[in-house]
């Protein structure tokens, strides 16, 4: 498409990241906040459509660039491949919709406040789009980091609020411990020859223990920013905090980036792939999987519940992406490829639901100015575009046809289902109760979506200043719109999204899926074999609604104006309120009391002759008191001992500086 | 052993700072300190124009020069005008124990002639026996501070302790280079002006030049 016109699809990105550098200035000169809103972010959402056009039309190609910024004789080097077009292209789409809504969203917010944040936005996606392009180590870090700041400041927006202020501190200081970490993996990786390309490391010849070192660093470092256990502390805190499109543009793209740090490394640079560290990945995945969900079904306030949901979803991910490693150090390359394409696909299925949800978060916070799960009920009624549009996220997170999330979910079940004949046999032995566990988490997440929407849509109002509550605008809607798009086409049109996705299962395992895939037609999906399973979403799509009109038409027919309304049966206490429907306390308590050993539940009951009884009850993470604690307790330790070094005496601090003379002088003697 | 006339002369001067630094770290009196100090910095120029004459270094005059006008003329005169505006010309310091600071201080010399040894047998100067002595006076003057409890004694081991780094500059390889040189020199006077002000900012705040009273600004 753009090749006809002399244009490479690489310059059409690095025009828009240049592009989003002019709009992020802009915001800060231009004076009225309306008027950025209303511009400024229109035209991001524009860049971002380039943005991903370009991407599908550099999936098939590769294609190289060298900068000559950065530091003299250090140039940024540039490459698009197959990988890094289609997270640029995940990055591009899910981010049209992000910028819509955020026309609208911001529109009310002082403009002192409202400059910065636009810049910081469009720094943010112009950083990520650079950590999909780099081809040396010194810009990937750059954009990193630039990546983490941006999205810090992002957080901190509301930063007169304290807890905002120690949420964004704790992203931070997670995000810096994983940046290290990634340092440290480069360092690895060059192998002693000082030079820092990709290029130069995909020919490094590592041993097999380097490259485990590298490996696990990787992972250290790239499930830092993903959230893997034990390192998800930061995301239940940050993305509260943070303003809704900014978390959706959190879960939705930039965990991705750390989905793609592990795949380039793992399967581009590294030239080995070792099957017990797909076990690793894969036991770590399940473990992120199972603590996001069932923490995600006990949570209360509404962006919480989706932050752990956004855990659990990188534990699919991750999951898939240890399948694939140990399928293909198995050189079971069908199979791995099927992993990988499941992994793929979910992560852009993830970036379009979860960010849909988060910004339907967003919607709500405007109307109501609440987070708090207990305080919503029967929004339906003030808000029945907005619920309708989250209904299609909420379903599609809750991994039902004919919608995105089932075909991944699907797909990665098929690689489990399909790995008997590893050569490993205790793996083979595991690997059902792996697919039993992921089963579970699927199912969890559906619990979790009748709960989160459930509890704010339907029944009645828990608060009465809900009902004078307007729709979303309509800016709002049509960022929403676009998400609701994505979610319907990637769950319709798997075989599409699959023939795509062959580019980069066709560079990272040597294989691809569509052969198989697409073998009956686009209608049919079959991963493997048309015998073994296979799934028509379009086919299912036609069925379910010709099935639900007519059952619509035949209740209808049939019940209408037989319909008898009376009073509910009311257990003998007449006085009901709107305030006694199931609670999202009460919606999570069997999960919470089949798993109160896992977490820290800390419950206060009122004894029969409390004149007011109160209840209250508080779920923790007990990893916190396990991994963070020690930490920050020996650091308060180690703090208050140095401290003892500091008397304000000054002779004593040039006490210090003789006695450090002295013993120098003595060592270099 | 046949020690040239001139390197004799050096030998005394030398001898005479090591003792003009025990002088300083025994003094109690403000004023005297400053007297010492500026005869430090006559016999420190003494040395150096010793040391151009025997070396024919030219340039080790300037330094000689410098050192004269700047170490035993201006930084004393600011000295006392100073001491004479803060009212403390006759102040009395009570300090640490002085027959204990001696014997560390003792043991500071010990410390650098064991120091400066094998330096001294690699040093082709004339001067390369008086390397000890240098790095004494250095140390010696870095105790001073530290036993010191007011400002102005404290200043004045400062500006000693440079004294000692030009000396054994000269010592080792006959003086920096003149650009270094003029810098250092500048250094000293500006910070000497600094501190100046510091003085004032001090007793504004406290009352007194007593150090202790800093410690009150340590945070808890």
């Amino acid at each position: 498409m753009f090749a006809s016109f002399g244009v490479l699809p690489m310059d059409v990105i690095l025009g828009v990241v240049v592009f989003w550098l002019v709009l992020g200035m802009a915001g800060l000169v231009l004076q009225n906040s309306r008027l950025i809103a209303r511009i400024i972010f229109p035209l991001g959402a524009l860049g971002s459509l380039a943005l991903a056009g370009a991407a599908l039309a550099g999936l098939d190609e590769t294609s190289t660039a060298i900068l000559p910024l950065g530091l003299p004789d250090l140039p940024f080097h540039l490459r698009m491949d197959a990988l890094s077009a289609f997270f640029l292209l995940l990055l591009g789409s899910a981010s049209i919709g992000i910028s819509v809504f955020s026309a609208g969203y911001f529109r009310d917010m002082p403009k002192a406040s409202l400059g910065p944040l636009c810049l910081e936005y469009h720094l943010f996606l112009a950083s990520m789009a650079l950590v999909f392009l780099a081809d040396d180590a010194y810009l990937f870090m750059v954009a990193w980091e630039s990546m983490a700041l941006s999205s810090y400041f992002l957080v901190t927006t509301d930063h007169d609020q304290p807890e905002v202020r120690r949420a964004g501190f704790l992203y931070l200081l997670i995000a810096h411990v994983g940046a290290i970490s990634i340092l440290m993996c480069f360092g690895v990786m060059q192998g002693g020859h000082g030079d820092y390309t990709f290029g130069a490391m995909r020919h490094a010849h590592l041993t097999t223990s380097w490259a485990s070192a590298v490996f696990f660093l990787a992972l250290f470092g790239f499930g830092a920013k993903a959230g893997i256990l034990p390192l998800h502390a930061w995301l239940p805190e940050a993305h509260p905090a943070a303003p809704s499109p900014v978390s959706a543009m959190m879960s939705g793209i930039m965990l991705k980036t750390a989905i793609y740090g592990i795949l380039r490394i793992t399967f581009d640079l590294l030239g080995m792939q070792l099957w017990w560290w797909g076990v690793a990945a894969l036991a770590l995945g399940l473990l992120t999987a199972l603590f996001g969900v069932i923490f995600a079904a006990v949570q209360v306030d509404m962006k919480r519940l989706l932050a752990y949901s956004s855990i659990e979803n990188i534990g699919f991910i991750l999951t898939g992406v240890g399948l694939t490693i140990i399928f293909h150090d198995s050189h079971k390359d069908a199979l791995a490829a099927l992993a990988l394409t499941a992994s793929l696909y979910h992560a852009l299925n993830h970036a379009f639901m979860k960010g849909l949800l988060f910004l339907g978060t967003g919607s709500i916070l405007h109307a109501t100015g609440e987070r708090h799960l207990g305080k919503f009920g029967g929004l339906i009624r003030q808000m029945p575009k907005l619920a309708l549009l989250m209904l299609v996220g909420a379903l599609a997170l809750a991994g039902l046809p004919p919608l995105n999330g089932f075909v991944s979910e699907w797909l990665l079940l098929q690689a489990f289902l399909l790995s008997p004949g590893l050569p490993q046999p205790y793996i083979n032995m595991l690997v059902p109760i792996a697919a039993a566990a992921l089963v579970l988490a699927a199912a969890l997440a559906g619990y979790v979506m009748v709960k989160f929407y459930g509890v704010i849509f339907l029944g009645q109002p828990r608060d009465s200043s809900l009902a004078k509550v307007h729709d979303a605008g309509l800016w709002e809607r049509a960022g929403m719109l676009c998400m609701v798009i994505g979610c319907i086409a990637l769950g319709v049109f798997p075989t599409f999204v699959i023939l795509h996705l062959d580019h980069v299962t066709e560079m990272l395992v040597h294989h691809s899926l569509s052969v198989s895939a697409a073998k009956t037609g686009w209608l049919l999906l079959t991963p493997i074999q048309a015998e073994r399973a296979s799934y028509g979403p379009l086919v299912l799509l036609l069925i379910i609604a010709g099935g639900g009109l007519l059952i619509a038409l035949a209740v209808k027919k049939l019940v209408h104006g037989r319909l008898r309304r009376g009073p509910a049966w009311d257990c003998g206490f007449p006085a009901q309120t709107a305030r006694m429907q199931d609670t999202a306390e009460g919606f999570g308590q069997p999960i919470r009391q089949i798993f109160e050993w896992y977490m820290g539940v800390v419950r206060q009951v009122p004894t029969p002759f409390d004149k007011h009884p109160h209840f209250h009850s508080e779920t923790h993470d007990l990893l916190w008191n396990i991994f963070y604690a020690p930490v920050k307790r020996l650091n308060d330790a180690i703090g208050k001992q140095l401290g003892k070094l500091q008397h304000g005496r000054i002779h004593i601090y040039l006490l210090y500086s003789f006695l450090t003379l002295l013993a120098l002088l003595a060592f270099v003697r | 052993m046949n020690i040239p006339f001139s390197g004799q002369i050096i030998n005394m001067c030398a001898a005479l700072l090591l003792l003009i630094a025990f002088a300083m770290l025994s003094q109690r009196r403000i004023l005297s300190l400053i007297n010492l100090f500026a005869l430090q910095g006559l016999i420190l120029a003494a040395s150096t124009s010793v040391v151009a004459y025997s070396s024919h270094q030219t340039h080790l005059y300037y330094s000689a020069a410098l050192t004269l006008v700047l170490k035993a003329m201006i930084l004393p005169w600011i000295l006392h005008r100073l001491i004479r505006k803060l009212n403390i010309k006759w102040d009395v310091e009570t300090m640490f124990n002085i027959p204990t600071t001696m014997l560390a201080g003792l043991g500071l010399v010990v410390f650098a002639f064991n120091l400066a040894a094998p330096v001294s047998q690699m040093a082709g100067t004339i001067t390369r026996s008086t390397l000890g002595i240098a790095m004494a006076s250095v140390l010696l003057s870095f105790l001073m501070m530290i036993t010191r409890s007011k400002a102005v004694p404290q200043v004045v081991g400062f500006l000693a302790m440079e004294n000692g780094l030009f000396f054994a500059a000269t010592s080792a390889t006959y003086g920096m280079p003149m650009v270094v040189e003029l810098g250092i020199a500048l250094d000293v006077l500006v910070a000497m002006f600094i501190l100046g002000i510091f003085f004032f900012q001090i007793r504004t705040a406290f009352d007194s030049l007593d150090l202790h009273h800093m410690e009150k600004l340590k945070e808890d």
